[in-house]
């Protein structure tokens, strides 16, 4: 039943630094965490208005996403086929926190929307029309064999056939983003789906 | 599309729960409470989370007569869960076990009362409440926290049967509790989603929902205990990709999910009994589950929403939902959808407007949250 499946993309950012495959692509000066996302964002050229609004942890998600699936053609794939399986320790609470501070003033429905961790995946989920399962888990460090386990499961039964999975935690002037693209086919690079390969 | 294999994949049951709420402290007191048709949504003044008077449920305390040292998130955590163990038949807490919680914001409330910190940050944490509630009952494995908005019990139900399906544990205890703070409360008002009244989930009267605290839990075990353990036979879940805090206009997404899920349980929509739906009485919400109950070809099975007696607690709604769904295929019982007289969707479904006492072998339960997250689970016999 167990199917192979294997790792047909990386990015990591942390340190103003953005790696795909193990290849630094941007490596910013901004110290402040939007100034870098946002730099990041202006240096790959993208254009998509509503990462203006978002919160950090979306912010990061988004620009790791976008960096991970360069040339992911999703077009092999059924919408429901694809899915989100991510992971933090923090949650939303640096959102949580803006949130908390405008409260003395009128609370803000544009700001509360991000003080749910799994906003990230819907963003994520909008912007590549991904449909299937996503699922959002808050657990003290990077679990590799939990997370090998969850997004297993779902290849192998077929619930999904590509799957973004990792890691996504901002919180004040600390942030990582540890994502991987997870397929059943072997693309050129692509190494085995295990709790060694992604630790 | 791998179906259930009788002999590889064990069953999961439902071998204990408990749903703690302001109208009982547990299931056989909730199921009682409903059947008296009482509401824990009540007009409340309280000042700590809102400067007027709104319907809503609340706990008159949170302590439970736990150690001051757990706060009230943790505490109805751990009420739940000790409950819940007390109904079973033998105690199944050893390495074969995992505790899964289910929480939108956990122990946000310490930021309005505590300075910000960052020890507070930690004191905060999902993961650290979830390992606060394993120590105390000695869980040997370290939990799982899904945090994944207004579907996260129902998805820590379904994470919890397929860990047991996957063979790497024979028990899960499926918690999920969340306490309404002044942070949340403003949020919901910040929408405009909240009712003046007690929320009529389908009505053509409706106008926003009831925030409600409580907790629940379940056991799930690949060992029945009792006879009429009901199982968790299958579950989907799905994302509309379209909004991060408006539903899907179509409800396909929905709709994927309850398909999906009837598929992997080897069933048609003829099977199904009884729909507990998310049902939260707002506008968007409402029309979209109708919606997708029309999609997946149920539009016939009795529905009802329970928000009207819960008010929506959040990462609990899920698990206390599935219990009462749960219920009703022992008891044979689906109670009136409170506060439903007329259709208020687009697309009419088959709302309970009296108890109904009747047979039900297979039931589906939904849920759909911010972040455009659907959930469908079947629950049978």
């Amino acid at each position: 039943m167990a199917a192979e499946k294997y790792i047909t993309g990386t990015c990591n950012i942390s340190n103003k630094r953005v790696v795909q495959n193990g290849e630094t692509l941007f490596t910013g000066d901004a110290s402040a965490v939007d100034s870098f996302l946002l730099s990041a964002y202006q240096h790959f050229h993208y254009s998509y208005p509503k990462f203006h609004k978002m919160d950090n942890l979306c912010k990061l998600g988004w620009l790791a996403a976008e960096v991970l699936l360069q040339g992911f053609d999703k077009n092999y794939y059924h919408a429901e086929q694809l899915g989100t399986v991510l992971m933090n320790a923090n949650s939303s609470l640096d959102m949580d926190l803006r949130y908390q501070a405008s409260m003395a003033g009128v609370p803000s429905p544009s700001l509360f929307v991000y003080t749910l961790p799994n906003i990230v995946a819907g963003e994520i989920c909008i912007r590549h029309h991904f449909k299937g399962e996503n699922a959002f888990f808050v657990q003290p460090n990077f679990d590799a064999a939990f997370l090998v386990q969850q997004v297993g499961y779902l290849l192998d039964h077929n619930i999904l056939q590509a799957c973004i999975c990792g890691w996504l935690d901002v919180l004040g002037a600390e942030y990582e983003a540890k994502l991987f693209l997870v397929e059943k086919v072997k693309k050129e690079n692509a190494v085995a789906f295990s709790v060694e390969n992604i630790k | 599309m791998i179906i259930n294999n009788p002999g590889s994949i064990p069953d999961v049951f439902i071998v204990a729960d408990n749903i703690l709420s302001p109208i009982g402290s547990t299931t056989a007191e909730n199921m009682e409470a409903l059947a008296r048709g009482e509401s824990a949504v009540v007009k409340h003044q309280h000042l700590d989370i809102n400067p007027e008077s709104i319907y809503i449920s609340l706990f008159d305390d949170l302590s439970f007569n736990i150690d001051k040292s757990y706060t009230g998130f943790e505490s109805l955590l751990i009420t739940s869960i000790a409950d819940a163990i007390k109904n079973l038949k033998s105690g199944y807490l050893d390495e074969k076990t995992i505790l899964i919680v289910s929480s939108t914001k956990g122990n946000i409330s310490l930021l309005e009362t505590q300075p910000h910190t960052g020890e507070l940050n930690k004191r905060i944490a999902l993961h650290t409440s979830a390992q606060l509630a394993a120590d105390y009952f000695g869980f040997k494995n370290a939990p799982i926290v899904i945090s994944n908005a207004c579907i996260s019990g129902v998805m820590a139900i379904l994470a919890g049967m397929r860990l047991l399906q996957s063979g790497q544990y024979e028990n899960a205890i499926v918690v999920g509790a969340d306490v309404i703070s002044k942070f949340v409360l403003s949020g919901f008002q910040s929408f405009q989603a909240l009712s003046s009244t007690i929320c009529k989930p389908f009505d053509k009267d409706r106008t926003g929902l009831n925030l409600g605290e409580g907790a629940a839990t379940v056991i799930l075990s690949i060992h029945q205990q009792n006879s009429d353990d009901v199982k968790v036979s299958s579950g989907a879940i799905s994302n509309d990709a379209n909004h991060i805090s408006g539903p899907s206009r179509t409800g396909h997404e929905l709709g994927f999910a309850i398909k999906k899920a009837l598929l992997d349980a080897g069933i048609t929509a003829h099977d199904v009994g009884y729909i507990s739906t998310h049902g939260t009485a707002t506008n968007y919400n409402d029309e979209m589950e109708a919606n997708a109950i029309h999609y997946a070809g149920l539009q016939h099975v009795p529905v009802n929403s329970l928000k009207g007696y819960y008010g929506h607690t959040l990462g609990a709604a899920g698990l206390i939902e599935s219990i009462i769904a749960a219920q009703a295929i022992k008891q044979g019982i689906i109670f009136p959808s409170l506060g439903y007289a007329e259709n208020g969707v687009s697309q009419p479904i088959n709302v309970a407007t009296s108890i109904i006492n009747t047979t039900v072998k297979r039931a589906l339960k939904t849920a759909s949250g911010f972040g455009g997250c659907n959930a469908a689970m079947i629950l049978s016999k």
